[in-house]
């Protein structure tokens, strides 16, 4: 199954956007510890921006950027929006309040708690009445969602945009899943290849049989894959960065394996 | 879209476990709502709880799965020879080749509520006994039904609020349309948990009584929980025995606000219009709708605008909500197993709970159902997030 990249968002702690990730990601320094702010999107009326939760911050961030670089207007893309673990902080305080003498919670905080929240925000943004998928595959939750979104693209013939975002889980649940640093990135895919195309994804899942998980040379980059599970990505963002085909392997459940041959189209990716 | 053929159904809510005493409820009209009486909630409500699932772990290899929802989604799995049929698919095609496309949307966060509970008055860490990937996750579900029969296809867990496990069935028939498997396990399941029933009484929209769906006095859904699962296969001309197929799939957005419908219904009529084109019918072939109808007076405001606008008046529609009450990430799902009963005994569930029909809502409503041989029916599922999910089944032969 092939699929064509037209646009690209990124944000994480010391990343601004795709084309400062391109930078770093053709160095690969050791990773800071920078502060990570996110903004109340200005695409949002103005209950829902005083309502948003740093998750639909995130994504509708990374969603705004890739639907840009594609020249893309949001309203007709359909979507598919894939976290391992949704709104932590949300849920986390959630669950402290019910574990209280006086169960009340707020009814933003229950609507905001849903794993489709940050996709509902962002249709609400962007009006847009397109379908929208939020799905979960625990740690691979990267390739499960790439996969959704190509198998959508290829089956309607039409473009989708992808968002991949994990946040930084807070205590007591960071104890059980240690995801340290937030994560997030965006893609306009196209079933076909268009003018605007920076490179073709070919899709193919197969059985794992010992083969090697691409990572990336830096131990601090490393760390982040490993941790963040939306950072899975972050081998095939170098190979984006990269002016000849490349093999991505992402890890696809325990069992088996999503293989990415990533070609460049045009002469640099933008 | 290619038809899809569902040939084996595993089901659970509070009207009985198994196709059989789900049937005879279902036909009987008997609803399996109660005054609430989950440990935990003080709430003036009503609740579809599936009773004995506390004294029901699950047990042997899989036990660091065991959580109320994986319980739930057992007791669904046990029946009708659900199991069996799923290893005869796995010989069949191979375990690589059936997916598990899987919805939930609270997963087993009761378990979290209750470890939250128990934290250490120290250090606030949760008990050791807190197993997040096997209950808290969203995956959990698929997560569980991949260990349990060995599959190792394509997997994930769709978590749209309560259009989850319809949408799973979007998600199937595009994976074996593009070869990625031939066969695969779709549902979910969704357990009650306190974070629901108090957070929907938070947004005021919980009954004090049994559901009403469209009643002029509706006032409110009532929590329930289920399991549904159905094993699709690919649609081979000579397949055996099974008759009742996925004939179409339609999703939109509402792109109108988090937890309230579009007054208009603007994004359930894309939905359903959707789901006619990707069948190739028109509105006249649904012999009969299983609307969303949770009893939210909004909610089945809109969608009632939305069937009447684009079925007119006469296409006979229910909803089975003030049966088995709403069961969130888990309506899409048991909607298409008591649909597919529906297709199979030629008839149109009856709305028990429904006694004054609100004279403002236009849909022909029937509450007490009708004997009536059915070739297509649309079943509906919307959710917070406006997300919108119609699908059609048919029955041949």
């Amino acid at each position: 199954m092939k699929v064509f990249v037209e646009g690209i968002g990124l944000r994480a702690p010391g990343i601004a956007n795709w084309p400062a990730g391109k930078a770093v990601l053709q160095t690969l320094h050791a990773r800071g510890v920078p502060d990570f702010q996110l903004t109340a999107p200005a695409l949002l009326p103005p209950a829902e921006r005083r309502r948003a939760t740093d998750a639909v911050k995130l994504a509708i961030e990374v969603c705004s950027e890739a639907c840009a670089h594609a020249e893309r207007d949001p309203q007709t893309l359909a979507s598919v929006f894939a976290s391992s673990g949704g709104d932590g902080a949300t849920i986390t305080a959630i669950l402290e309040v019910l574990a209280g003498d006086a169960p009340e919670i707020s009814p933003t905080r229950f609507h905001n708690s849903v794993h489709n929240a940050p996709a509902g925000y962002w249709s609400i943004g962007t009006q847009s009445m397109a379908a929208s998928t939020s799905v979960c595959a625990y740690d691979w939750s990267c390739g499960a969602g790439l996969l959704e979104a190509a198998s959508q693209a290829a089956s309607t013939g039409q473009p989708v945009l992808l968002a991949l975002y994990d946040l930084r889980y807070p205590a007591p649940l960071q104890a059980a899943r240690p995801i340290k640093d937030s994560f997030g990135i965006a893609f306009v895919l196209t079933p076909h290849e268009t003018p605007r195309s920076l490179a073709a994804f070919a899709l193919a899942l197969r059985p794992r049989r010992g083969e090697t998980i691409t990572g990336l040379p830096e131990a601090s980059w490393e760390a982040l894959r490993h941790s963040n599970p939306a950072a899975r990505a972050l081998p095939l963002l170098r190979a984006l960065t990269a002016s000849r085909v490349q093999t991505v392997d992402l890890d696809y459940m325990a069992h088996s394996l999503l293989r990415i041959t990533v070609t460049p189209l045009g002469t640099t990716v933008r | 879209m290619r038809p899809l053929l569902l040939t084996h159904v595993g089901v659970v809510s509070c009207l009985g476990a198994g196709q059989a005493e789900t049937l005879r409820q279902l036909r009987r009209g008997e609803s399996g709502l109660r005054p609430c009486d989950f440990e935990g909630a003080a709430l003036e409500t009503h609740i579809g709880r599936v009773t004995g699932l506390e004294t029901a772990p699950i047990l042997g290899v899989r036990a660091p799965y065991d959580c109320r929802n994986h319980r739930l989604a057992q007791r669904a799995l046990e029946r009708d020879g659900f199991v069996d049929a799923v290893i005869r698919a796995r010989g069949q095609y191979g375990a690589h080749r059936i997916g598990v496309f899987a919805g939930t949307s609270t997963a087993g966060i009761l378990e979290s509520e209750q470890a939250f509970r128990r934290r250490d008055p120290d250090s606030g860490a949760l008990p050791p006994e807190f197993r997040y990937r096997e209950q808290h996750n969203t995956y959990s579900i698929a997560d569980f039904l991949q260990q349990t029969f060995a599959l190792t296809g394509p997997a994930l867990v769709v978590s749209a609020a309560c259009a989850s496990t319809a949408k799973v069935f979007g998600v199937a028939a595009r994976m074996i349309a593009l070869d990625l498997c031939d066969a695969a396990i779709v549902g979910g399941a969704d357990s009650l948990c306190l974070t629901t029933l108090y957070g929907f009484n938070a947004l005021q929209l919980t009954s004090t009584r049994p559901c009403r769906p469209f009643d002029v006095a509706r006032d409110g859904i009532s929590i329930g929980e289920a399991a549904g699962f159905v094993l699709v296969e690919r649609d081979e001309p000579n397949a055996r025995g099974a008759n009742i197929r996925l004939l179409g799939v339609g999703e939109s957005s509402d792109a109108y606000h988090m937890s309230s419908p579009h007054p208009d219904g603007l994004g359930a009529r894309q939905a359903m219009q959707a789901a006619l084109s990707s069948a190739g019918l028109g509105p006249q072939a649904i012999d009969y709708i299983n609307i969303h109808g949770t009893a939210t007076k909004a909610g089945d405001l809109a969608e009632d605008h939305a069937v009447s606008t684009l079925f007119g008046r006469d296409t006979p529609c229910t909803s089975t909500k003030g049966l088995t009450g709403h069961t969130l990430g888990a309506s899409g799902v048991l909607e298409v197993i008591l649909s597919m009963l529906a297709l199979r005994h030629a008839f149109i569930p009856a709305s028990p709970t429904t006694q004054n029909l609100d004279p403002e809502l236009r849909s022909r409503y029937l509450q007490a159902g009708q004997d009536l041989p059915l070739t297509h029916v649309m079943t509906n599922s919307f959710g917070f997030g406006g997300s919108n999910c119609s699908l059609i089944l048919g029955r041949t032969g």
